[in-house]
């Protein structure tokens, strides 16, 4: 197996690894603040594609350009979720957030089905088909600018939470709700913005995947693995392990792919995730469950 | 999610085989193949979901792989038939044993490694997944396209020329298993099960031996889906990844008792005769694809939010209250 | 019966418990005080099984248990309370302490019957129906009693099992210790109501930062200079001359 072949593997995997870190950021903000395991993460993204899907074809909005409208709408959609739904049992046990979790995403995923049937759904735009050469290999544009957009968000989130007021109310509350609660934050609100955050950063990853992926109904089942596991690799709640975690996973990806075959090639996800929950469940940067 | 072991009025015999006999009547009363086949559905998925139900509900263990020992009965059953020449009927120990083996090797290194509540749950869907991979790309399960068996009516073929050869089977698998539970509440296995769910330090203070009760639990569990796949696999004769490996079947034996009632005995019927007519009257009535879902989905979130014990409260709120006569 | 030697509990970079020896003699009604934070329940789980301890030795009924699991400990015969109480919430009280009576009884009846009768002595009967999760504190904290005590253990390790009771409800709880020690199970409580410890331990140690600084007879600890100044503070023993307060 020659070099050109494994640097390929690779820049494709750290390409795709970008945009699995967005995906996986805002999952790890809505455990890291609300202590909530959202399951229907994936069925969020799937959404959310589908909802770039037809602002292209329908609107005739570039994907890149949806990223004002998604962005935003995705927020307000995790905002009224959150109120409507997942306050109200966010201080229950654990297990019963995840089932709740689960229901939407069987919701979410079925309606799609009903309206979209089971056929997968891709996008192309005028550059599509522009490659860029990237040492060895040949790269599509889409690929290279979801990538540096994924990144670019990932600082700008980052920097939300570290320097603004929001944010730091954001890490108040993550680290202490009851002495945030006593400094008078409203906790039930940074949690509806925390969930919004986290579902918009699914808009954002939403617009960067349909150059260079496909929808359908049953998407979410993979990306809430792949989520899960970028989020346990880096360690729950942590962003700078989210970043990592990403890359790790889209190396993994790639490389399973190139060694193991397509088919076989997606076993190394779910290893990852075993393996990380067995021997080390913080992660790489979490605090101890 | 629990049934006050022996709190609340234990379910009389007269109930356990009104029940029993209704259900031998029932394909006499309506022998349309329609209405059989709803029959072998609703038992079947009352059967996986009473396996789910036992370790996630009496003991708490809340799994959502447990397609993996339901896919691993299937596959090793068809295998054997079909790449070994074993009679077919050997399948259902065989799946058993698969079932109850990898079950016991993902309790054993779930539960040693600490794992509980949320983090177990994950990591039996992951579980689930790997088989599901490998079933996909290797040659002796026919990796993608799946297995075939060809159709060979005959008891001797495990395939019954008459649709209700399949329902009293299955009627029979099912009974057992709510005889099962039933044992459960008043034996000392289950009580240790009941304790280990509601608070596993107090459980230990008293001397129970959480982490191997954990695993026997899972193994019976494990082993009875094993006995469900391979049941399945001769009753549609066509087995692939997606089917017996899917997501789909571990979220259906877990709404089934969450939505009957987790850890009692009854929840996996109440739910599965749900899911059945739902999944049956929405297939007749519309084309729409995905909608006996949608409402499960639903229900789902509308049971843990308002009535977490399942649907089965509804029908002990009429009889006696919580607490119940001793 | 039970003996415990220099034994030591580090998390992170608190000694927990620093050096701690202890002994409880058959029969024997010992109490484990010590101001908030002195390590005492740190002190319960190493020796129960629940931690594992950095140093020292633990040895019941001359076995060395040091570090054995919890379960294994409690069928020796060494059961522990909680100090937040840990009751099966949805189970009624008489599957709560039917799961004690399990230890001694494979059969369902036999079960049964033995819960009945631990209820009877604790005076739970009345409630055997109920859920757990509905009970008083009182109602909890008898109930993590009888079922500690429907195992038969030689040895009861009870954690503030006196906590948030009213006086006439402490007064009952006193008697039900009393009561369970003249059945032959000897006990060793950490408690902070001094009332309790006062009238039914026969030996006192005193644990402070994880240290044991006294041990003896009731009367003689809580005169003892050491022992005020841990509660009260430096200088206090002068202040208070060494008198007693209930």
């Amino acid at each position: 197996m020659d070099l050109s072949i494994l640097t390929a593997a690779a820049i494709n995997g750290l390409l795709l690894g970008g945009i699995y870190t967005l995906v996986a950021c805002g999952l790890t903000l809505i455990y890291g603040v609300l202590h909530i395991i959202n399951f229907a993460h994936g069925s969020l993204l799937m959404v959310a594609m589908f909802g770039v899907y037809y602002l292209l074809t329908v609107f005739k909005i570039d994907p890149y350009v949806s990223l004002f409208i998604m962005v935003p709408a995705m927020f307000v959609l995790g905002y009224v979720l959150y109120k409507g739904l997942i306050g109200r049992f966010s201080s229950g046990k654990d297990e019963n957030i995840l089932l709740i979790t689960l229901g939407l995403s069987i919701l979410l995923e079925n309606i799609a089905l009903m309206f979209f049937k089971g056929d997968s759904r891709t996008i192309t735009v005028a550059y599509s088909d522009t490659m860029i050469e990237l040492g060895p290999t040949l790269v599509p544009l889409p690929k290279l600018i979801s990538f540096a957009v994924a990144m670019l968000l990932c600082l700008a989130l980052g920097w939300l939470i570290q320097r603004t007021d929001t944010g730091r109310a954001i890490r108040a509350v993550a680290k202490e709700r009851m002495g945030a609660r006593l400094v008078g934050l409203d906790v039930d609100k940074v949690y509806a913005i925390s969930f919004g955050l986290g579902l918009a950063t699914l808009g954002a990853a939403a617009c960067l995947l349909m150059p260079i992926f496909y929808v359908s109904p049953t998407i979410g089942h993979v990306f809430v693995l792949v989520a899960f596991t970028v989020v346990v690799l880096g360690g729950m709640g942590s962003f700078l392990g989210a970043v990592l975690g990403g890359l790790i996973v889209g190396l993994t990806e790639s490389f399973g792919g190139l060694f193991l075959g397509e088919s076989l090639g997606q076993i190394g996800i779910s290893l990852i995730f075993i393996l990380i929950l067995l021997l080390r469940p913080s992660g790489l940067f979490g605090a101890k469950a | 999610m629990s049934d006050h072991l022996h709190a609340a009025r234990p379910v009389p015999w007269a109930l356990h085989l009104s029940l029993l006999a209704l259900a031998v009547a029932f394909p006499f009363v309506f022998p349309s193949n329609f209405m059989v086949n709803f029959g072998v559905m609703a038992l079947f998925y009352a059967f996986i979901g009473q396996a789910w139900n036992i370790s996630g509900g009496f003991a708490g263990q809340m799994s959502f792989g447990h397609v993996a020992f339901f896919g691993v009965g299937a596959y090793v059953s068809t295998v054997m038939q079909m790449r070994f020449g074993f009679s077919p009927w050997w399948g259902l120990p065989g799946a058993a044993l698969a079932g109850a083996l990898v079950a016991g090797f993902v309790a054993v290194v779930s539960f040693r490694a600490g794992l509980k509540g949320s983090y177990f749950a994950l990591i039996t869907l992951a579980f689930g997944e790997v088989l599901r991979i490998i079933s996909n790309s290797v040659d002796i399960t026919g990796g993608g396209l799946g297995m075939l068996i060809p159709m060979k009516s005959g008891v001797a073929n495990f395939q019954f020329e008459e649709r209700s050869g399949f329902y009293f089977l299955i009627l029979l698998f099912a009974a057992a298993s709510v005889a099962l539970a039933e044992w459960l509440r008043r034996s000392r296995f289950g009580a240790r099960l009941a304790a280990i769910r509601e608070n596993e330090d107090a459980a230990k203070a008293l001397g129970i031996d959480v982490l191997s009760e954990k695993i026997k639990v899972l193994v019976l569990s494990g082993a009875m889906c094993g006995m469900g796949g391979c049941f399945f696999a001769q009753y549609f004769l066509y087995i692939d990844p997606t089917i017996v490996f899917g997501v789909d079947k571990s979220v259906e034996m877990l709404l089934v008792s969450m939505i009957g009632g987790a850890g009692t005995v009854y929840g996996p019927l109440i739910g599965a005769l749900l899911l059945a007519s739902i999944s049956d009257i929405t297939r007749v009535m519309t084309q729409i694809q995905g909608l006996s879902l949608v409402i499960y989905g639903g229900l789902l979130v509308i049971i843990i939010a308002y009535l977490p014990n399942g649907l089965i409260d509804l029908f002990r709120r009429r009889g006696g209250q919580p607490g119940g006569k001793r | 019966m039970l003996q415990v030697q220099g034994l030591s509990k580090i998390f992170g970079g608190l000694r927990a418990v620093d050096d701690a020896s202890l002994s409880v003699d058959k029969g024997r009604i010992v109490a484990l005080i010590g101001p908030n934070g002195a390590g005492k329940t740190t002190f319960f789980a190493c020796v129960a099984g629940f931690h594992q301890p950095d140093a020292g030795r633990v040895h019941f009924n001359g076995q060395d248990i040091t570090g054995m699991a919890p379960h294994l400990i409690a069928r020796h015969g060494m059961v522990r309370t909680f100090q937040i109480t840990q009751p099966f919430a949805k189970l009624s009280v008489l599957d709560n302490i039917m799961v004690g009576a399990y230890q001694l009884h494979a059969r369902d009846a036999d079960a049964r019957a033995h819960a009945i009768a631990v209820a009877q002595k604790v005076g739970m009967a009345p409630l055997l129906g109920q859920a757990a999760m509905e009970l008083t504190v009182a109602g909890r904290k008898r109930l993590e009693l009888a079922r500690a005590l429907a195992t038969n253990p030689q040895l009861l390790l009870l954690d503030e099992v006196m906590a948030g009771l009213n006086p006439s409800e402490i007064v009952e709880m006193v008697g039900i210790v009393r009561t369970i020690r003249d059945l032959g199970v000897t006990v060793l409580l950490i408690e902070h109501v001094m009332q309790a410890v006062m009238s039914l331990s026969e030996n006192i140690y005193v644990l402070s930062h994880g240290r044991v600084i006294a041990q003896g007879a009731p009367r003689d600890v809580v005169s003892n200079p050491a022992v005020i100044e841990a509660y009260l503070g430096r200088g206090a023993a002068a202040i208070h001359g060494g008198g007693t307060h209930a």
